[in-house]
C-alpha cells in the first residue's frame, strides 16, 4: 500500500506539470482574447449609439431651434463646470459639490425609507392579516406623484425643518412602495419545503427570519431597493426645483433661470451618469448575491 | 430495561426492534382543489415496530408521499390518527426527521450550516455550542463531507446535497426518519453508494431509529426494508399488500442481489406492482 503512494507522486507530477502549465497559460490567453474582443465590441456599440445622440441633437440645433446649444458650445461649457467641479465660484459651488448635496439628501432619505420599507414589507409578507389591512393604502398612495407630496409635506413640516425635511419626506416617501412590495412577494414566495425544514428542526422564530426568510427574501429586496433608488434619483432633482435648496437639481433649474442652457446640458449629462452609476452598483450587489448561491 | 417476553428478547437481539412505535390508524385523507374534493389515501392502517425499516411502494400518484407527510404532520388526516409512541402527532418535530427527494437544503448555507442551524436549533439547551459544533462535524464526517463543508448546495452534486440531507436528518437524533423518495432523483452508482451510506448511518446508532421510507424501486425496497407495504393505484390508494423481508442484517448487496428469498420478493412485488398496468395514471 505504502509503496504506491511513495511511487505515483514521483512519476506523473513530471509530465502533469509541463502539460498543465501550458494547459493554463493557453486558457489564459483564451480568455484574455475573448474578454478583450468583448470590451472592444461593447465599446462599440457605445460609440455607435453616442453617434446618434450627437446627430440628433445637432440636427434639433440645426433646423428647430437656434436657441438650443450645440453639441461643441455644450462641450466646451461642460469641460469647464467639470474643471472646477468641486469649489466655489464666485459664491457659488461647483457642480460636482451640488451633486454632492443630491446624493448626501438621498442617502439619509433612501435610508429612511428602506428602514420603514423592509420591515413593513416582510410583515406583510408574512402576515395576511396586515396584508389585507395596508394594501389598500398602498395602493392608493403608490401612484401619488411626488410633484403632490411636496408641498404637502411643506404644510406638514412648517415648524420642523421646512423646505430641506419637505424635501426628504418627499424622497422618503416616493422609494418606499418598491422596496415595500417586492420585499412583501419575495417573503410570501418563500417555498413549502423551507417552512416545513423550519418546522421539523423547530428553528426559533428569530432563526427563522434570519437563517430562511430574509434569505431567502434578500434578492427581491435588493431588486425592490434598487428600484427605490432610481425613483429616489429621479424625485430629488423635480424636488430640489421646486424647493430651491442646493443640489444638481437646483443647479439644473438655475442654469435655465440665469439662460446658459449649455450648463443646463451638463447637469443633465451628470444626472444620467450618476443615476447609471448607482443603479450599476445594486446590479452587482445583486449579482453577486445571485452568484453565491449559483442561481440555485 | 429488562423485558422478560423470551420472543421479544430474541427480536431485540437479531434487530433492535422493540414494540409496536408508530400507529398509522385507520387514515384516510381528502383535498380540496377547486371545490372539488378528491381522496388521496383511504383507510389506511399500519402498525410499525421501533427500529422497523418500512417501504412504501406503488405507481406515482397513488399518495406513499401522502401517508408520509401525515406521519411527519406536514397536514392532518382527513380521517383516522397517527400516533408516534402512543401521542397523536400534531404538528412536524424533530423526532421525526424528514428527507426529501428535493433535498430541500437551505440554497445560501453552506453544506455545513444546513446541518449545524438544525443540531443548533434542537439542541440549543440540551448541549453546550462546542458539542453542538463537534456533532455536525462527525455527522459530515460520516457521509465523507466534511471536505466539502465550505460548499454551499449548488456546487454540489445531487448525490453529495442527498448526503447532507441525510446527515442533517440524522443528526438531530431523531426516533422517526421519514425519506420522501429520497434516491429518486440520482443516477444508479450514487444511489447504490448512498443505500450503504444510510444503511451504515443506520448501524452505527445501533439502528435504533424507525424509517420509513417512500419509493417506487422494488430492489431498494428489498435491499433496505424490513417490510415492504405495497399501495394501490389513486385516487382513493390503500394498503394493498404487505410483504416481509426476512433477510439478515448487516445486508451486502451482492448477496441480496443472490439470495432466492430477496428474489421470491421481488418476483411477488414485480407482479403485485404490474398487475394492474390499466389503471396505472399513466
Amino acid at each position: 500500500m505504502e509503496d504506491v503512494s511513495l511511487r505515483l507522486p514521483s512519476v506523473v507530477p513530471l509530465v502533469d506539470r509541463r502539460e498543465d502549465v501550458r494547459d493554463r497559460l493557453r486558457a489564459r490567453l483564451m480568455r484574455g482574447t475573448v474578454a478583450a474582443r468583448a470590451a472592444v465590441r461593447s465599446a462599440g456599440w457605445s460609440l455607435a449609439s453616442l453617434a446618434i445622440v450627437l446627430s440628433v441633437w445637432q440636427l434639433v440645433c440645426l433646423t428647430v431651434s437656434r436657441d438650443f446649444p450645440s453639441p461643441t458650445a455644450s462641450f466646451r461649457v461642460a469641460l469647464t463646470l467639470l474643471g472646477s467641479a468641486f469649489v466655489r465660484v464666485d459664491g457659488t459651488p461647483g457642480i460636482g459639490l451640488q451633486a454632492l448635496a443630491s446624493l448626501r439628501r438621498i442617502a439619509v432619505g433612501f435610508s429612511l425609507s428602506a428602514a420603514v420599507a423592509i420591515p413593513a414589507g416582510v410583515l406583510i409578507g408574512v402576515s395576511p392579516t396586515i396584508r389585507r389591512l395596508f394594501d389598500p393604502i398602498v395602493q392608493v398612495l403608490r401612484p401619488v406623484s411626488p410633484l403632490v407630496w411636496f408641498p404637502l409635506a411643506l404644510v406638514a413640516f412648517k415648524n420642523l425643518g421646512g423646505v430641506s425635511s419637505s424635501t426628504l419626506f418627499t424622497i422618503f416617501v416616493t422609494s418606499l412602495w418598491p422596496t415595500l412590495i417586492n420585499t412583501a412577494v419575495g417573503v410570501s414566495s418563500l417555498p413549502a419545503d423551507y417552512r416545513i425544514v423550519a418546522k421539523v428542526f423547530r428553528f426559533s422564530r428569530w432563526r427563522y427570519l434570519r437563517r430562511v426568510l430574509l434569505p431567502h427574501a434578500l434578492p427581491y429586496v435588493l431588486t425592490g431597493l434598487r428600484l427605490s433608488m432610481g425613483t429616489a434619483w429621479l424625485v430629488i432633482v423635480a424636488a430640489e426645483m421646486l424647493s430651491g435648496d442646493m443640489g444638481i437639481g437646483f443647479f439644473a433649474w438655475d442654469a435655465y433661470n440665469a439662460g446658459s442652457y449649455e450648463k443646463m446640458i451638463a447637469a443633465v449629462v451628470v444626472i444620467g451618469g450618476i443615476g447609471l452609476a448607482l443603479d450599476r452598483g445594486f446590479d452587482a450587489l445583486s449579482r453577486r448575491v445571485d452568484h453565491q448561491r449559483g442561481g440555485r | 430495561m429488562t423485558r422478560f417476553a423470551p420472543e421479544l428478547e430474541a427480536s431485540v437481539a437479531t434487530n433492535g426492534w422493540t414494540e409496536p412505535y408508530v400507529h398509522i390508524d385507520n387514515v384516510s385523507k381528502a383535498f380540496r382543489m377547486d371545490q372539488e374534493t378528491s381522496i388521496a389515501v383511504r383507510d389506511v392502517s399500519l402498525s410499525i415496530r421501533h427500529g422497523e425499516f418500512i417501504a412504501f411502494i406503488g405507481h406515482s400518484g397513488c399518495g406513499k408521499s401522502t401517508v408520509l407527510n401525515m406521519v411527519a404532520g406536514v397536514y392532518p388526516p382527513t380521517a383516522g390518527i397517527v400516533r408516534v409512541d402512543g401521542m397523536p402527532v400534531t404538528g412536524p418535530g424533530p423526532d421525526r426527521a424528514m428527507v426529501f427527494q428535493s433535498y430541500s437544503l437551505l440554497p445560501w448555507l453552506t453544506v455545513e450550516e444546513n446541518v449545524f442551524q438544525a443540531v443548533d436549533a434542537v439542541f440549543a439547551d440540551r448541549m453546550p455550542l462546542r458539542d453542538r459544533r463537534a456533532r455536525t462535524e462527525r455527522f459530515l464526517r460520516m457521509v465523507h463531507l466534511w471536505d466539502h463543508r465550505r460548499k454551499r448546495p449548488a456546487e454540489i452534486s445531487g448525490g453529495m446535497r442527498q448526503r447532507t440531507a441525510i446527515a442533517r436528518a440524522f443528526a438531530v437524533q431523531p426516533e422517526v426518519l421519514l425519506l420522501d423518495e429520497p434516491f429518486g432523483a440520482l443516477d444508479a452508482l450514487t444511489k447504490g453508494a448512498l443505500h450503504d451510506e444510510l444503511l451504515a448511518l443506520w448501524r452505527s446508532d445501533g439502528r435504533r431509529q424507525t424509517i420509513l421510507m417512500v419509493t417506487h424501486d422494488i430492489e431498494e425496497a428489498v435491499y433496505l426494508a424490513d417490510r415492504v407495504v405495497v399501495m394501490t393505484d389513486g385516487p382513493a390508494a390503500t394498503i394493498r399488500e404487505v410483504i416481509p423481508v426476512p433477510l439478515p442484517r448487516p445486508r451486502e448487496k451482492r448477496s441480496v442481489m443472490h439470495d432466492p428469498r430477496a428474489l421470491d420478493i421481488k418476483e411477488r412485488l414485480l407482479s403485485l406492482l404490474q398487475g394492474s398496468p390499466d389503471q396505472s395514471p399513466r
